[in-house]
């Protein structure tokens, strides 16, 4: 079997999975995580450096002992604005083309304010940036900000942190099935099944950081994960069965011992 | 002179730059990105770039987030 990479911009990946940083119990249980869930892409935040603290080892300290790819995000940002400051930040810390552009419209879903994002990511790309951005599952959205130069487009499936899974599986297939740039779930997958459903329905791969950090043993959520993604690409691949409402019999329908000639009992 | 950083205040020395601001910090060799007035200070104009008094100093990094 092919190991069918994942091409994201001018930036390659081997594996579907890319994963969150953040709510992590400790640094050395992120670190584990990450690695057992074999992701090339990390999401990171921006924030203030906090100038109270005494050096303090940071998750770049972890990330840098793996071979990561950083991804830095715009999370908490609730205009344009500051997301194209975010981004610029984050470039300038590191170099990097990448950005999940997040542009939040609602604290309590969590919902992306979808026309701040449109506006953001056109800046974002014209200033060169690799622009991977959240949004709802919809797929006039998808299309603008694909026509906009956005590298991969980023529908979540669920609302973030909420673990609900994909919502709108039909959704996420017309996207798929319209986009020319990888389609990445991102937010709200909440344990295996949801990542295998998500890249069952072709997406390229899946976002997550809580349904790993927030398990009880993150480690073995990462590793499931991992399986998750690669069991429901090649699902993909394959080529699923037609779902049908009545039984076909696998085993041969002749032959049945006390079967009359047209093998009814 | 005065200077805001990261949303609090503090006193520096006179034509402090954005290197011996950080010196003090203690963040010389941590991964930063630095913002004066919201205009980001590349990297390589550290040591050059003079502060001001009044000028609102961001210092940011990378956190954990998803």
């Amino acid at each position: 079997m092919s190991d069918d990479g994942l091409k994201i911009g001018e930036f390659e990946f081997h594996s579907r999975l890319f994963t969150g940083t953040g709510k992590y119990p400790n640094l050395e249980t992120a670190r584990k995580a990450l690695e057992a869930s074999g992701c090339d892409v990390v999401t990171v935040a921006i924030r203030r450096v906090d100038l109270t603290a005494t050096g303090a080892d940071s998750i770049m300290t972890v990330l840098r002992q793996g071979n990561y790819t950083i991804l830095p995000n715009t999370a908490g940002c609730y205009t344009a604005a500051d997301a194209i400051r975010t981004a610029r930040l984050a470039r300038e810390i590191l170099d990097t083309p990448l950005i999940k552009l997040e542009v939040i419209g609602d604290e309590k879903t969590l919902f992306p304010d979808v026309p701040a994002t449109l506006q953001a990511a056109k800046t974002l790309v014209n200033e060169g940036f690799t622009v991977l951005p959240y949004f709802n599952d919809d797929p006039v959205a998808a299309r603008r900000l694909e026509d906009l130069g956005c590298a991969a487009v980023m529908p979540l499936a669920a609302p973030i942190g909420s673990g609900l899974g994909v919502r709108n599986p039909f959704n996420i297939e017309i996207i798929v099935q319209h986009a020319r740039v990888p389609v990445i779930v991102d937010a709200g997958v909440g344990t295996a099944s949801d990542a295998a459903v998500a890249m069952e329905l072709g997406v390229s791969g899946v976002l997550m950081n809580t349904a790993i950090a927030g398990a009880k043993d993150p480690v073995r959520m990462a590793r499931a994960m991992k399986a998750a993604v690669q069991a429901g690409r090649d699902a993909f691949l394959a080529g699923r069965i037609e779902r049908k409402l009545y039984a076909t019999a696998s085993s041969p329908l002749k032959g049945v011992i006390g079967s009359d000639q047209h093998g009814r009992p | 002179m005065r200077l805001v950083v990261n949303g609090e205040e503090r006193q520096v020395g006179p034509s402090t730059t954005v290197k011996q601001l950080l010196v003090s910090l203690g963040l010389a060799d941590t991964l930063v990105a630095v913002e004066r007035n919201e205009e980001i200070v590349p990297r390589a104009q550290y040591e050059h770039a003079e502060l001001h008094d009044g000028d609102r100093v961001e210092v940011v990094h990378f956190v954990g987030g998803g």
